[in-house]
């Protein structure tokens, strides 16, 4: 029996969501990787809002870390991508799994009068930084900690006068109790 | 071992490797390699152009399922060959290319972040630093080329390295793998999916097999044909799927897409079940996304796990190697009885009612020659044995809608990236890998003189490969679009002004042959059989405004296909079989 209908169907289309993701990456540590990994991003439009790399105890493996804001599918599919490459070891979006985040920041702060040296230090006491370096009119403040308590430590200072900010960029490991909790 | 140039290394891997012929031109940065290569027990093909090689290199890939090689110089030499790893990248052709390199530490001449220019266009390349890493490079260029998801692979070696000398052992596969940690492709196919997927195929009503050239990659014709007759599964192929099915099957649906049949299109419109095999959902493929099989499930087998839910998600993936999963897909679906045995054949003769509505046709009666007529042509007087390759363009559509495919590696052109200039050289190199077959290369008036030099290569080594020329004198396919998109304002499409292609060909040593009416298109046909020691080239004058239809415009729904003005009916229902 063959009917003929009228009805137009359409397939459903998944809608984007964009958010933060957190990427790490372990890979073979040879010349050209990190280019390869960034112009996965780059060829998608897709900035890459911090990259860590660092040695790890294994000889010639490095673990990077990647923080991208980006649609769900475009990011699952350059974790595809990036899983392709020759050189990974092993790639994982860790955006939903428990895990823990860390960035250090150097922050050259104006200090102009003795009030704003102890307004800095009170600062410094309550976010458990650390000064570790004073000049004539600049503190240099060394902090640790989220993403997001760096930025507001940042934009409590700003109206003293910042003379320079470097940060390392964002590291993770997925907390142990997760990890045991997958391999069940 | 004997201490060794690296050079004479480059050449011992290549003999380890069991290459028989590669491709190139040389240079100062790559001498000292061609030097090893003077008593090379291998055929060393001097091109005319690298971009030529590559595509040599290419065609020859393709033909015979074996790596190719193709070598070039640095800087320029390097450059040209972009294009040609591009357009194997995008094909997913097996290929090794070795460029040389200026010495290691230098602000040199013709010198070029060659490995920087091509890492996107590779599967995969290396740039050598140390004579004691150089044979195991070029293995796991070999290794990386021709597993998993093929791709071409680019070693770049400084020149200093080809010549100094090292101690070296060769290695084998072992070290390879063991160098290559993170590289495990999946071949086998996840069997809880691959049941899913037999459930899901005995239960539709209106299924159709989507089959693309991860099939004929995989050389999983049989396993197809035992999967599509079991469960009467209408099969349809995309460009790059030409041969994974034969097309003169009773289930063949031919292509779909773009420039498909009505008959493939109207199947996977209609269809409640897409069986994805070795396919990537382009958009030449899909036309509107969000209407393309709009009723169906999907089932996805693909090596790419990067290939799968790209552009659809689809309900069961499966991720291996096209023909081991099929064995074991037949097996399951085979353990019990297809579920709606009536359904499908209504399906069935629903498909054969649009198959007699709707067949490829043209105007027969003509008396211009038109393009299609060649084609036709050209496959009854090879009885439809040849391997063709196809340059870009309309001529490409045609080679691909007229000429019935039945056996994999038969039809070789350049479907993922474009590339005009792919048809002539990509001949070469099949006929070179099988010399058995009758090899003819469709060409477009524009494409073939993107590579014309290199008849002088397919002279010289005495390739008798054929060249059909579908001569519009137009960039005909920019022209179609110009006239059913812009108005037939025909902006920079007019080639006029050509080389007559008789004398050209004769000029090289080749044999130029012509016709202008339909009554002598056999004739020349005839001549050009006859020869084999030569190319020979075959100019078509052929109608200059013919179109290629039917055509979904670029991001139309299946619906919108605009048929040939002999048929009759329309594209836009839609059907419930049950
Ligand atoms: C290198 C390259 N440049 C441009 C294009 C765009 N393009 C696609 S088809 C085509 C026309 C090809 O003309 P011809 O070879 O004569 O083939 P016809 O369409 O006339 O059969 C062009 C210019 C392309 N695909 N490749
Ligand atoms: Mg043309």
């Amino acid at each position: 029996m063959i009917e003929e209908i009228k009805a137009l169907k359409v397939r459903p289309q998944p809608k984007t969501v964009v958010r933060k993701h957190v990427i790490v990456v372990k890979v073979q540590h040879n010349v050209g990787v990190l280019s390869r990994i960034t112009s996965l991003f780059a060829g998608r439009g897709y900035n890459i809002e911090s990259l860590t790399v660092g040695k790890t105890h294994e000889p010639n493996i490095a673990r990077i870390t990647i923080i991208v804001n980006g649609d769900e599918r475009v990011v699952e599919q350059i974790v595809k991508q990036l899983r392709k490459l020759i050189e990974t070891l092993k790639v994982r979006d860790i955006t939903d799994i428990p895990h823990i985040e860390r960035e250090l920041a150097l922050i050259k702060i104006h200090t102009a009068d003795s009030d704003t040296r102890d307004e800095i230090m009170r600062l410094v006491d309550i976010f458990r930084a650390k000064v570790v370096d004073v000049a004539k009119d600049s503190y240099t403040v060394e902090i640790t900690g989220k993403q997001d308590k760096i930025d507001a430590f940042i934009n409590l200072v700003k109206p003293f006068g910042i003379k320079d900010v470097s940060r390392t960029g964002v590291l993770a490991v997925v907390r142990e109790s997760a990890q045991e909790k997958i391999k069940e | 071992m004997p201490k060794k140039r690296g050079a004479d290394i480059v050449v011992d891997v290549l003999i380890e490797e069991k290459v028989d012929t590669i491709f190139g031109l040389p240079g100062g940065a790559i001498m000292e390699v061609y030097d090893a290569l003077f008593n090379a027990p291998f055929r060393n093909i001097l091109t005319r152009h690298e971009l030529a090689a590559c595509h040599m290199a290419d065609g020859y890939a393709r033909a015979s399922g074996k790596v190719g090689v193709v070598m070039a110089t640095s800087g320029p030499g390097a450059t040209n060959l972009v294009t040609g790893l591009a357009t194997a990248y995008m094909d997913s052709v097996p290929l090794v290319a070795i460029t040389g390199q200026v010495p290691t530490h230098y602000n040199a001449f013709q010198e070029a972040d060659v490995t920087g220019i091509t890492r996107p266009v590779t599967k995969h390349n290396f740039l050598v630093t140390d004579i004691k890493d150089l044979a195991l490079i070029l293995r796991e260029a070999f290794y990386i080329a021709r597993t998993g998801r093929p791709g071409p692979v680019l070693v770049d070696i400084p020149k200093d390295i080809t010549q100094q000398v090292y101690d070296y052992k060769m290695p084998t596969i072992k070290d390879v793998e063991n160098a290559l940690p993170g590289y495990k492709p999946h071949y086998e196919g996840n069997i809880a999916q691959i049941k899913k997927a037999a459930k899901l195929i005995r239960q539709a009503k209106r299924p159709v097999l989507y089959v693309g050239g991860g099939a004929v990659a995989s050389e999983a014709q049989e396993e197809l044909v035992k999967l599509a007759e079991i469960a009467k599964i209408p099969v349809t192929t995309t460009l790059m799927g030409k041969g994974a099915f034969p097309e003169d099957h009773p289930l063949a649906l031919h292509m779909l897409g773009m420039h498909g049949t009505y008959y493939a299109n109207m199947a996977v419109y209609n269809a409640d079940l897409l069986i994805a095999v070795g396919a990537r959902f382009d958009d030449r493929v899909t036309g509107k996304i969000d209407e393309f099989a709009p009723e169906a499930k999907i089932i996805h087998i693909d090596i790419d796990p990067a290939s799968i839910s790209k552009t659809i998600t689809v309900d069961v993936p499966i991720v291996g190697d096209v023909k081991k999963v099929l064995q074991k897909l037949v097996k399951e679906v085979e353990k019990k009885p297809i579920e709606w045995e009536e359904a499908r054949e209504s399906w069935l003769k629903l498909i054969e009612k649009w198959k007699i509505e709707h067949p490829l046709t043209y105007d027969k009666k003509s008396k211009i020659i038109k393009p299609e007529y060649v084609i036709e042509e050209i496959y009854n007087i090879t009885k439809g044995e040849a391997i063709i390759t196809a340059g870009v363009g309309q001529h490409q559509m045609w080679a691909a809608m007229f000429y019935k495919y039945k056996f994999p590696r038969q039809f070789i052109n350049s479907g993922g990236l474009g590339t005009m200039g792919f048809g002539f050289p990509s001949a070469v190199g099949a006929k070179i890998a099988r010399p058995d077959k009758e090899v003819i290369a469709i060409e477009g008036d524009g494409s073939f003189l993107m590579n014309i030099q290199d008849i002088a290569t397919a002279v010289q080594y005495r390739i008798p490969v054929k060249v059909a020329i579908l001569n519009n004198e137009f960039l005909g396919m920019v022209r179609q679009w110009q006239e059913l998109f812009y108005d037939s304002r025909y902006s920079s499409v007019c080639l006029s002004v050509q080389p007559d292609f008789v004398k050209l060909a004769e000029s090289f040593g080749a044999v130029g042959l012509r016709a202008t009416k339909p009554s002598e298109v056999r004739k020349v046909l005839e001549e050009a059989m006859s020869i084999n020691d030569r190319p020979v080239i075959m100019d078509f004058a052929v109608d200059r405004e013919e179109n290629v239809l039917p055509m979904v415009p670029a991001g139309k729904s299946y619906r919108e296909m605009i048929l040939h003005p002999g048929e009759k009916g329309e594209a836009e229902t839609m059907y419930l079989v049950g």
